[in-house]
This record gives structure tokens, sequence and C-alpha cells, in this order.
């Protein structure tokens, strides 16, 4: 397609080579202020006892545990298409969940797991949790279990690093903006801002191809998630203004498994500093701060 | 049921959006694709090269991959802009055509050689042999595959969601939002279309009647 869509990937698997390359070799004092070397190595935790936790017994029985999670959020949830390996900070979360239920990574299993089959995969057993940006409301409480706020978030706005119409919310009126189909912030767009044209395509990355080659002026979903763009390409994108929506990001359990989730919220709420050590090593380059949120322990 | 009546705007919009990109895909594919069967009958070398051109780079092209195209490519090409709406049908009229094209032909070989000879014989033009002796039959002989061709158009429109159309195919992503169940969902959106396929199958039904009886 566009030349910009190559170069833009291109930087994205640089950045993310960069990355991972930073993880491996851990040369002393290169790339300190980007890449802590000791935020993803997690202890194993022998022994686990989780009484009543039916999807903690499935896990033993087959021996390993299932985690849904993304594969195409920048700094969040990626996966390198050449290599499989998977990367960001709802990975790295995900795997220090895993290692204190007693699962090391060999005995990880990730499943990519797309946004609208999450309560469903829930239910069915197909995913033991779901940890990838899953924003907690009370609607999807209904049919699912939510650990955490881990991370509390709201929409933002992605625009190219040249524009200046564009400083926030109130700004929109008039221009093109985009996100993925039928998701919570282009719903929100088309309820509040009737005078914004909405464009919407199936995955964040056309939105943001869309928005390098000009057909669209923004583009609009949870501000953590725009950050990672801008890791990747932080001469053509940025973000701007304050988050417009209040949300959290929860991990999906069962809605039948209370032991589960009450044993994910006691390790957020013991070891929250874990978290901020996650978001640097994975994020901290992004100049902005993580967010951590407060658990809601229903 | 709940499910349905506290989401009916987005199932009217989405259904209605469904229903209209279909009409006009049907409309208009029907009249490129008897166009572009003709085009593979014809006498004419040059003709025939085109249709089969047509025929086998559209019929080859996955419909997403099409639509793609247009929804992603088409904007870059400095061409006068058209909302994705109308790219989307357009993209699924020059698919459809394709096998519009591919049923007349098979309709037209269908009738015995020895007819457009007799046609000929008495002096019939290409033109003339096609309206009035081949056409009227091959419509007929084609009403069943056709319609599957229409069958299947209408649910093709579904891949227009993922290139901002808001039609019955993205109406499970909306609704995974909003925090509904998505199997409920589903079964909803597939009763719909049950609904309207076997309105397509009683026209069938009713043109097989008609032109049987003739």
């Amino acid at each position: 397609m566009s030349q910009k869509k190559i170069s833009l990937s291109v930087v994205g698997l640089a950045a993310l080579g960069l990355v991972l390359s930073a993880c491996s070799t851990a040369v002393p004092g290169a790339e300190s202020d980007t890449k802590p070397a000791d935020a993803v190595e997690f202890p194993v935790s022998s022994s686990v006892e989780l009484e009543g936790s039916p999807t903690f017994e499935a896990m033993q029985e087959r021996g390993k545990i299932i985690l849904g999670v993304k594969e195409d959020q920048p700094g969040f949830g990626m996966r390198d298409a050449a290599t499989g390996e998977r990367s960001g900070f709802d990975i790295d979360l995900a795997r220090w969940i895993a290692a204190e239920l007693g699962f090391g990574e060999d005995r990880i299993e990730y499943v990519t797991i797309p946004s609208q089959s999450r309560e469903q995969s829930l239910t069915n057993g197909d995913a033991d949790l779901i940890i990838g940006m899953y924003t907690i409301s009370e609607k999807r409480k209904e049919l699912v279990g939510f650990a955490g706020p881990y991370m509390t978030n709201g929409q933002s706005l992605l625009v190219r690093a040249d524009n200046t119409d564009i400083k926030g919310e109130d700004d929109m009126a008039g221009h093109k903006v985009c996100s993925i189909t039928g998701s919570t912030p282009i719903q929100y767009v088309k309820q509040n801002h009737p005078d914004v044209e909405t464009v919407e395509f199936d995955n964040m990355a056309q939105c943001v191809d869309a928005l390098t080659s000009s057909q669209v002026d923004a583009v609009t979903t949870d501000e953590a998630l725009l950050i990672g763009y801008t890791t990747l390409a932080p001469d053509q994108l940025k973000v701007v203004g304050k988050p417009f929506t209040h949300e959290g990001f929860g991990i999906g359990v069962s809605k039948t498994d209370d032991a589960l989730r009450k044993f994910v919220n006691g390790l957020l709420t013991e070891d929250s500093d874990v978290l901020q050590k996650i978001y640097d090593g994975n994020l901290g380059s992004s100049g902005v701060a993580f967010q951590a949120a407060e658990v809601d322990n229903y | 049921m709940q499910v349905l009546t506290d989401n009916l705007d987005l199932f009217v919009l989405g259904f209605t959006n469904t229903g209209i990109m279909f009409v006009i895909s049907a409309v208009f594919a029907l009249l490129l694709g008897s166009v572009i069967g003709i085009l593979r009958i014809s006498p004419s070398a040059p003709m025939r090269a085109v249709g089969t051109v047509y025929v086998n780079t559209l019929r080859n092209t996955p419909l997403a991959l099409l639509m793609m195209f247009f929804a992603l490519g088409y904007p870059k090409l400095g061409l006068p802009a058209l909302d994705y709406f109308t790219l989307a049908t357009v993209a699924l009229v020059l698919y459809t055509a394709s096998y519009v094209a591919e049923v007349f032909r098979s309709g037209v070989n269908s009738i015995d050689k020895g007819q457009t000879e007799a046609a000929r014989a008495i002096g019939l033009s290409f033109g003339q042999v096609m309206w009035v002796v081949l056409l009227p039959q091959a419509f007929r002989n084609v009403v069943p595959p056709l319609m599957s061709v229409f069958i299947a158009a209408l649910k093709n429109t579904t891949v227009a969601s993922g290139f901002s159309v808001m039609q019955a195919g993205a109406i499970s992503a909306n609704m995974s939002e909003r925090g509904e169940n998505l199997l409920v969902t589903l079964l909803w959106v597939a009763l719909f279309f049950f609904i309207l396929v076997m309105g397509l199958a009683a026209l069938q039904r009713k043109f097989e009647r008609k032109w049987a009886q003739s």
C-alpha cells in the first residue's frame, strides 16, 4: 500500500527490535534510559494454593495457563509476526500473574482474542484470564468478572505531529476522526460530537495509516494505546489534549470465579510497584507517566 | 429479546444500510454482469479478451482485498473524494458482476447450438440473435444460479463493516462494546439474514413459475 504505512511499520519493527535486543543483551550503561533490565524477570511461585477457583483447577489439570492477550497494540500487546515473540506492558503483566500462580514462561499459552469475543472466551473457558486493555464497565460486569483496575485511562486524540488545529476534544468539529469499528471511543464521538465525521476500520493500524496519509485528521481511542503508537513514530505522531473519558483497565476472569479475581486483586494491591516497573520497561520512553488505579475489590 | 429491543437503533440502521447496499449492488451487478457476459461470448476476439480479463481478475480477487483497495487505496489516488459507503458498493458491484457474467455465459452455453445457427441462417445479426433468441431462454435457465449469486452478494455486504460502513456486519462490534451478549446478538443478526434470504428465495420461485408457463 502506501509508502508511509511501510515506513511506519519499519519504524515499528526497528523500535521493537531495539526493545528486544535491549532485553536480551543488557549491555551495561547502554540504553539505560529507555529499558531497565530488571523489569522482565518474575520469580515463579511454587505450591500456590487457591481454594475454590475452578479456573485454577483447570489450569493445574492441563499443566499450563492460557492467557488471552492482544497482538496489535504497540507498547502493550504486540506479537512479532516474524518470530512470534510477544512483548509489551500487558504481556509482562500477564507473565507476572502467571508466575505468581506458579506458571513459568514455558507453561504459558498465549491466545490472541479479538475484542468482540472476550466475554464469550471467558464464559467458554477458552482463556483463563484476559489481559489486554480490557475496559471495565458495569454492563460487562454482568457477563464477566474483573480484577483491577490496574491502570486508569481515558479516551484521547492522536494527530499528525505538524497538526496545530486540534488541541483537544472540543477542536474535533468538522474534522475526520477514526477509530475501531463499533468501539466505545467511536460511539462516544458519535453521541457527543454529531458534527464530527467518523471513520471506522477493523484495526487501529489502518486508522493510524489513514492518519499518516492525511485521510483522517485524528485517531481516537484509549490514551495509553495512542502513546504506544507515538513510541513507534515519534516524529510523525503526537497525542494531544487531556483524556476526556475516565475508565479503568481490568483483567477479565470468569464471572463464576471470585477466588481467582480476589487473588489477582491481592497481587495488584500488595505489589503495586511492580506495575510501575513494568510500565517503565515498556513505555517509560514515551514521556507520559503511568496512571495507577485503585483496585476495586468488589 | 431485550438485546434486540434495547438496541433497535443499531439493528434498524445496520439492516437499512445492508438493504440499500444490496439493492444498489444487485441492480448494477446485473447490468454490468450481463454486458460482461455478452462480451465473453461475442464473436469479436478483442471483446472476448476484455470480458475474460475482467472476470478472471475480479473473480480471483478476494472481496476483502477489493474493498480494502477501494477504502484505503482509492482515496490516495487523488481522484474525486467518495464516501466509504459508495466505495464499498462499487467494490461489491464489480465483484458480483464477474459472477453474474459467468452465470449468463453458462446460461447461453446451455442453449443448443442449432438455435444460434438457425437464427444466423435466417439473417439475424449478433445483437438480434442475443436479444431475440438466446437471452430470453438464457434468463430462464439462470434464475436459480443467479439468485444464489445475489444471496451471496447480500451476505457479502457484511465485509464492508471493516471499512467504515455501518451495516449489519458491524452490529456485533457495536453491541460488544455496549456490553451485550455476543452470541445473542449474532443469533439475531443471523435470523434477520435468514428472513432476507427467504425473501430472495421466494422471488426466485416466483420467476421460475412465471417463466416456466410462458
